[in-house]
């Protein structure tokens, strides 16, 4: 087996088109487990639907998306969720009218695949600073909350690939040292992760390479510190980027 | 598993109460009457309360196991007892014809349902099926007429039915259920297989429909295909379910209670005041309570079964 097909996650040329935009166009990269990866660039760039196409909400149109050597492209969510896969979502969608605890049991309860240790509940809301919450309406909860019930929604399902869809946005300063501190803690655990995020400042903390994408292409790969001094980069960010 | 004793005790109470009725009181059709409809509102409480789904049309299924009862005994010879099979197969079947509805949600799903069942309705009742369904001029079944044994069997589908819904309240599975009421991409990433779940809602949902519509057919043995795809029995389920507050196991026995309570009381006699009556009640509660009488409680932080 050559070392790229040992890959946790191999994303292979993906092209994703809606009507007659394309969304993404030809995406590829690779993710290890251990591994944080962000995933930056403009608004519309295809960072979201970039996940969207991982975690199995649309299928891809073309291109491969290979999860531990076998294409996963077009599965359904319930499926990528047991292998493995899960993220958090932009918009936190908890489910509103059930309890904390029972929004986390449910993803431990189905999402939590063969092969894989189910994870403490207790210690997982705890450790999201989410136990005094237990007994509550998901409904009931702030924005900063529900979003961290979305990450413990996630990791509910003890994933080996977890992607992050702009978790840190409307976290205080506090909030977002420990969620970058968590988010460093999984990836030490042998968690893959792949970061979507807009905050310069938190990709810089959590991830250790990053891709910028524009307009549905990765224009670079590298480190963050690499890609402040990119051309190409700064004009996509700085101005210029449709001219 | 952690069952709520509250459940338990609630539904063995009303099973009981039904069951010792018809020895205190003899207007029996009456109390077959509410029987009907608290097992019928129930039915549709699965797939509304659980999944989210409104079937407007959830007097399509009953249609279809009151149809499947009379042919199985008109055309077939059948007994009462494996009629009533006849009766849930039908209905399961049609709910595995309609599934393609599964794919419409809100109010499209709650119209196409309807649409459904005027469409089985229309099948039934037309003139060049007479051979098989009597058509438009009804059916009678006086050959198996046992209205005490018919009733029995109502209050042991209704106890079925209670059991169901328990379930589903203290189970995982009815957990899962309730996710994807709440949100189907979430539910997926949580590993839940939201077109499975929800078509085994769908169908147990069906199910119960088709049974009381057999054991109706039973119980009444002489009918039409208006009495048995009448729009008003939708109506009731929904109304009562809703009134009460779905999800729970009281919200559709209250809704029940109150609502058909009051139809009985005055809905024959003077029915302009049961519709001003009845009207009042439900845009109040529209308006004040859209999540039914229980949450009145529920919202409070009480436990309601």
């Amino acid at each position: 087996m050559s070392h790229s097909a040992a890959n946790l996650l191999r994303v292979e040329q993906v092209v994703k088109r809606f009507g007659g935009f394309r969304a993404l166009d030809g995406v590829s990269f690779h993710l290890d487990p251990g591994e944080v990866l962000g995933l930056v660039g403009p608004n519309g760039s295809g960072k979201t639907t970039c996940i969207n196409v991982i975690s199995g909400l649309y299928p891809p149109d073309g291109g491969a998306v290979m999860f531990e050597g076998r294409p996963i492209g077009g599965m359904p969510m319930h499926m990528l969720a047991r292998r493995g896969i899960n993220r958090t979502f932009q918009s936190p969608k908890p489910f509103l009218s059930l309890t904390v605890r029972e929004n986390v049991e449910i993803a431990a309860a189905y999402g939590h695949g063969p092969g894989r240790a189910a994870p403490d509940l207790r210690a997982l809301l705890a450790s999201l600073e989410l136990d005094g919450l237990a007994e509550r309406a998901a409904g009931d909860l702030n924005s900063a909350q529900q979003k961290t019930l979305d990450l413990a929604r996630a990791l509910a399902t003890a994933p080996r690939l977890l992607l992050v869809d702009e978790l840190a946005a409307g976290l205080n300063p506090a909030e977002l040292l420990r969620m970058a501190e968590r988010l460093r803690a999984l990836a030490a655990d042998g968690m893959a992760l792949l970061v979507v995020e807009h905050l310069m400042g938190f990709i810089d903390r959590v991830t250790d390479r990053v891709i910028v994408m524009n307009a549905g292409k990765e224009i670079f790969e590298g480190t963050l510190a690499t890609a402040t001094r990119d051309p190409e980069v700064i004009r996509v960010f700085l101005g210029g980027a449709h001219g | 598993m952690k069952l709520r004793v509250g459940d338990a005790v609630l539904a063995a109470a009303v099973v009981a109460l039904m069951a010792v009725l018809p020895s205190v009181y003899s207007n029996e059709l009456l109390l077959f009457n509410f029987v009907m409809f608290l097992t019928l509102s129930q039915g549709l409480n699965i797939l509304y309360g659980f999944t989210g789904y409104l079937p407007f049309g959830y007097v399509g299924f009953f249609g279809a196991g009151a149809y499947g009862f009379a042919i199985a005994v008109m055309n077939y010879g059948a007994g009462p007892l494996p009629a009533m099979l006849i009766a849930a197969a039908a209905a399961v079947i049609l709910a595995l014809v309609l599934m393609p509805l599964l794919r419409l949600s809100g109010a499209y799903f709650a119209i196409a349902s309807l649409a459904a069942a005027q469409a089985v309705y229309q099948v039934i009742s037309n003139p060049a099926l007479e051979q098989v369904t009597k058509g438009p001029y009804g059916v009678s079944l006086t050959g198996v007429f046992a209205p005490r044994l018919s009733y029995y069997v109502a209050v042991g589908i209704m106890a079925g039915t209670f059991a169901l819904v328990v379930w589903l309240r203290n189970s995982r599975f009815g957990l899962a259920l309730q996710a994807i009421r709440e949100d189907t991409v979430s539910a997926g990433m949580a590993g839940v297989s939201v077109v499975r779940f929800r078509t085994v809602a769908w169908l147990l949902s069906a199910l119960v429909a088709g049974l009381v519509g057999g054991v109706f057919a039973w119980h009444i043995s002489v009918f039409y295909p208006d009495t048995a795809f009448d729009v008003g029995i939708s109506i009731f389920a929904t109304v009562f379910t809703l009134f009460g507050g779905a999800t729970t196991l009281t919200g559709p026995l209250l809704g029940v209670a109150i609502l058909y309570g009051v139809y009985n009381a005055i809905g024959i006699t003077v029915p302009q005041y049961f519709q001003l009556i009845y009207g009042t009640l439900i845009v109040g509660l529209v308006m004040f309570l859209p999540n039914g009488l229980v949450s009145l409680l529920t919202r409070r932080g009480i436990r309601v079964p």
